[in-house]
């Protein structure tokens, strides 16, 4: 139990203290434009960074799998449609037949 | 994205209403987590216990996987930290879109999670943060509820694999970066920062390579791409 207790503690208080850091830093101020030039950059290169770990790395090899199709074929959907949830929904159920056979 | 002017409360429920279909697959993703940790050796209260208070997905899975690789717990919360590293750019980002005094703004800076801030991103720079609220307020019920039930008897539903969960989460992000990623500089950006994450994959532990990814945002400070959003925020 006490490990539990350690574990959980543990990354409860580092998630809440990395979450916090710019906030309390950074926040409630007007910051100077060139900063938010940077800022607003970081939501592409974050999202397309999870995108490749997420669909093409297994821990620590790069891989093609199941799921890479199915992000691609979601990411034709998202191209050509505009559809979020397609995207998703596509990406899931191609994913899912590509594993039943 | 839209509507700024709306009230909070209306942001609040349009948030909600976006992250359903995150809230949907986070708790089938949130049923294998309660099924891992105890197949690691936590009780159902733990697990539950850990959802409830961490809240963050692959973290989670991230400490739990070295517990049942038989490491310890110092290097099961440096694991969680590292994959959470990530918040940290997020939350550089959202700051200045959060109103109130410190302790105020670090509340508001825990609704951060991956699909909220990027619904809540306006494309400028700038946050709704009453969206990324609801967002994450209807998957934090369902991560919790879904950890109950795999905790509690998620045995019975499989491998949830099968059902090709684990594409939803990229696929989702592909999306919101082919809607969102119109100007060259987002897309160079975005070119950057997935080219990082790729070559350290193989060196970097989990959760270093979409950190460093963050850099690729620097490319901001070129006076073309100052030129560029100056443009699009007037």
């Amino acid at each position: 139990m006490s490990t539990s207790v350690v574990l959980i503690a543990g990354c409860a208080i580092v998630t809440a203290a990395i979450k916090s850091a710019g906030p309390v830093v950074l926040g409630g101020r007007e910051l100077p434009a060139r900063f938010l030039g940077v800022v607003s950059l970081l939501a592409p290169a974050l999202l397309a960074a999870l995108v490749v770990t997420q669909a093409l790395a297994d821990g620590k090899n790069l891989a093609v799998g199941e799921e890479t199709a199915g992000v691609v074929a979601g990411g034709l959907v998202a191209w050509r449609t505009g559809s979020i949830i397609g995207c998703v929904v596509v990406a899931a159920v191609l994913t899912a037949a590509l594993r039943a056979f | 994205m839209t509507a700024t002017d709306a009230s909070p409360r209306t942001r609040f429920r349009e948030g909600l209403r976006l992250g359903v279909p995150f809230a949907v697959a986070g708790f089938l993703v949130a049923v294998s987590f309660g099924v891992v940790a105890r197949d690691v050796g936590l009780s159902s209260v733990a697990a539950i216990a850990m959802s409830m208070i961490v809240y963050a997905g692959s973290a989670q899975f991230a400490a739990i996987a070295i517990l049942g690789a038989g490491g310890g717990v110092a290097a099961a919360v440096g694991a969680a930290a590292l994959m959470n590293s990530r918040f940290l750019p997020m939350g550089v980002a959202l700051a200045p879109s959060l109103r109130g005094r410190a302790p105020w703004r670090a509340a508001q800076g825990q609704a951060v999670v991956d699909a909220s801030w990027a619904l809540a991103a306006r494309g400028d720079g700038t946050f709704d943060r009453w969206l990324l609220f609801g967002s994450s307020a209807v998957q934090y019920v369902t991560w919790t509820t879904g950890t109950v039930i795999g905790a509690l008897g998620g045995g019975a539903l499989g491998d949830t694999d099968k059902l090709g969960l684990d594409a939803i989460y990229p696929a989702f992000f592909a999306g919101l970066l082919i809607a969102e990623a119109r100007s060259g500089r987002a897309r160079g950006a975005a070119a950057i920062g997935a080219l990082i994450a790729l070559v350290l994959v193989p060196f970097a532990p989990a959760g270093v390579p979409v950190l460093a990814a963050s850099l690729a945002a620097l490319i901001g400070l070129s006076q073309r791409a100052q030129a560029e959003a100056e443009e699009a925020r007037a």
